[in-house]
């Protein structure tokens, strides 16, 4: 499958899904997206760095009626979907979650992965990040 | 000494008019500003005084309009008028400022009035305004309605909270909404009708929502030595306080959190304002937090010091939130039977409060008239404002 990152900002690769954000060299506090500014110290020394593609869901919810735009909703249609934050270590990120909420639970492992949301003008597939429950938190 | 403390003397404030334009949904024609004019001259009537009499005004709007262009209608009389547009916390944020003009010597008499009329369902909000890229919001992340759901479930989880106390606090709201004459939903719900209600973003159903509605809310603020020539129960604004959220709050809108956990601006507002009243939150009588949702009304009472964390669930199975209660929360029926036009709900609030202690307050009107009541607002992207009022 050919993708396209649905913002290049947002990863270190595709293939494997790497996520990317900064952490700043004076406190040591991790971003996602990569910030040029630091939140916490006010430090402007911030350097890539990778994110752990394994951790743990933090809260969860379901999206059950379709959003407004600026949301933009599969080709096929829309259907209730999983969000949720996902603890990684360094930092807590906000995400698309996907499986069965049933078996949402806080606390569960959780791995990163590639959602399709639309397809891009070459017709390859817009992706964005994701995760889902699976693997043990390293 | 005695010189600089004369000097250094508060000026000190009181409300002494208030005006409601009743939340809800209204005729299509109907726009916010009419709505914000309405509420402003019922405001002027409560206090005996007219719009000329005026020196300051502060109005707030999210979608509305822009307010100072309410002169057109109240009066083109040259008066200073400030917008303010702070999300939900714009009412507190409006009062606080109108309040501060009092307190600089800029006038005797200020109004702050707060309107707004929301198109249905869910606020879309665009990523730009908040500083994120457009993936946020295209890929589905960017929704007020998940945060609270998420926020609540944390919450719920980490204190041994159970799901069903979203519904009992929900029902509570019905049941207020229905001694209110001014409240939208003035149909009481059971606590089973309101969990099978549609399901939004679980835990919570449509019912344990609030849903953005139409409506407007003003007051008349004096000093406070000329209160009581205009007003036979003045009521003083002992101290509001406002705050931005600060490293580490869970907030609306976060594609991130540190894995160290900070405190909510509700935290932050609510000690300032306790601290500048020389109040404590024990002190309170009956209080207004801002329930955008269910859960939060159940976490903004710990955050701002009403009771300890977990403990929300005995105090709601008591029914001391309720009107009859020892500490009642949102007498009117909130945000959740009144809805929120975010430019006036914070105001409503303080209107609420002041109905209370001055006894006016109807059908929901306590028993005995509180002494000392207490207001907070809570916005995106994490801010704040409170307020400590006296009778």
């Amino acid at each position: 499958m050919t993708a396209t990152a649905v913002d290049p900002a947002l990863f270190i690769s595709l293939d494997p899904p790497r996520l990317a954000g900064s952490r700043c060299a004076n406190c040591g506090t991790v971003t996602f997206p990569a910030q040029t500014g630091c939140g916490k110290c006010a430090g402007t020394k911030m350097a890539s760095v990778e994110l752990a593609d394994r951790g743990t869901l933090w809260t969860w919810t379901l999206q059950a009626f379709e959003p407004k735009a600026p949301y933009r909703a599969p080709e096929t249609g829309f259907t209730p979907y999983g969000v949720g934050y996902v603890h990684l270590g360094d930092v807590i990120i906000e995400s698309r979650i996907l499986g069965d909420p049933a078996e949402f639970e806080i606390g569960m492992p959780m791995r990163l992965t590639l959602l399709p949301l639309w397809p891009g003008p070459d017709g390859s597939a817009v992706v964005t990040y994701a995760f889902q429950p699976g693997g043990e938190h390293q | 000494m005695s010189e600089r403390q004369g000097m250094s003397a508060r000026t000190e404030v009181s409300i002494v008019g208030v005006g409601l334009h009743p939340f809800g949904r209204h005729d299509p024609g109907l726009t916010g500003m009419a709505m914000g004019a309405q509420a402003s001259r019922l405001a002027l009537a409560d206090a005996g005084v007219s719009w000329a009499d005026i020196g300051y005004a502060v109005g707030g709007s999210n979608v509305s309009g822009k307010p100072d262009t309410l002169v057109s209608v109240l009066g083109l009389t040259g008066v200073p008028f400030v917008n303010v547009r702070n999300g939900c916390a714009t009412g507190g944020v409006a009062l606080a400022t109108a309040a501060n003009a009092i307190r600089a010597g800029e006038t005797d008499l200020a109004l702050a009035v707060g309107f707004d009329k929301h198109a249905r369902g869910a606020f879309a909000a665009s990523p730009a305004d908040y500083g994120h890229a457009d993936w946020y919001a295209e890929t589905g992340l960017m929704i007020t309605t998940q945060f609270f759901a998420m926020k609540d479930r944390r919450y719920l989880h980490a204190h041994g909270l159970k799901d069903r106390l979203l519904a009992q606090v929900a029902a509570k709201a019905f049941r207020c909404g229905e001694l209110n004459p001014d409240a939208w939903r003035r149909k009481a719900l059971s606590e089973e009708e309101i969990m099978r209600s549609r399901v939004i973003n679980p835990p919570l159903t449509q019912y344990m929502i609030c849903s953005p509605s139409e409506g407007a809310a003003a007051v008349v603020l004096a000093r406070s030595d000329r209160a009581a020539d205009l007003c036979e129960r003045p009521v003083r604004l002992a101290a509001v306080a406002k705050r931005t959220r600060r490293f580490g709050s869970f907030e609306v809108f976060a594609p991130w959190l540190p894995p160290e956990a900070g405190q909510s601006p509700s935290v932050d507002a609510a000690r300032a304002v306790f601290a500048a009243a020389g109040i404590a939150p024990a002190d309170v009588q009956v209080a207004q937090l801002q329930d955008t949702d269910a859960g939060a009304e159940i976490y903004h009472m710990a955050e701002t010091g009403l009771c300890e964390d977990g403990a929300q669930q005995q105090l709601v199975d008591l029914g001391e939130t309720a009107p009859a209660g020892r500490l009642p929360v949102n007498t009117d029926g909130g945000c959740l039977a009144n809805g929120e036009p975010v430019g006036a709900s914070g105001l409503r609030q303080v209107i609420d409060i002041v109905l209370q202690l001055q006894g006016r307050a109807g059908a929901r009107q306590m028993r005995r008239p509180p002494q000392v009541g207490f207001t907070h607002v809570y916005g995106a992207p994490g801010i704040s404002a409170c307020t400590v009022l006296t009778a």
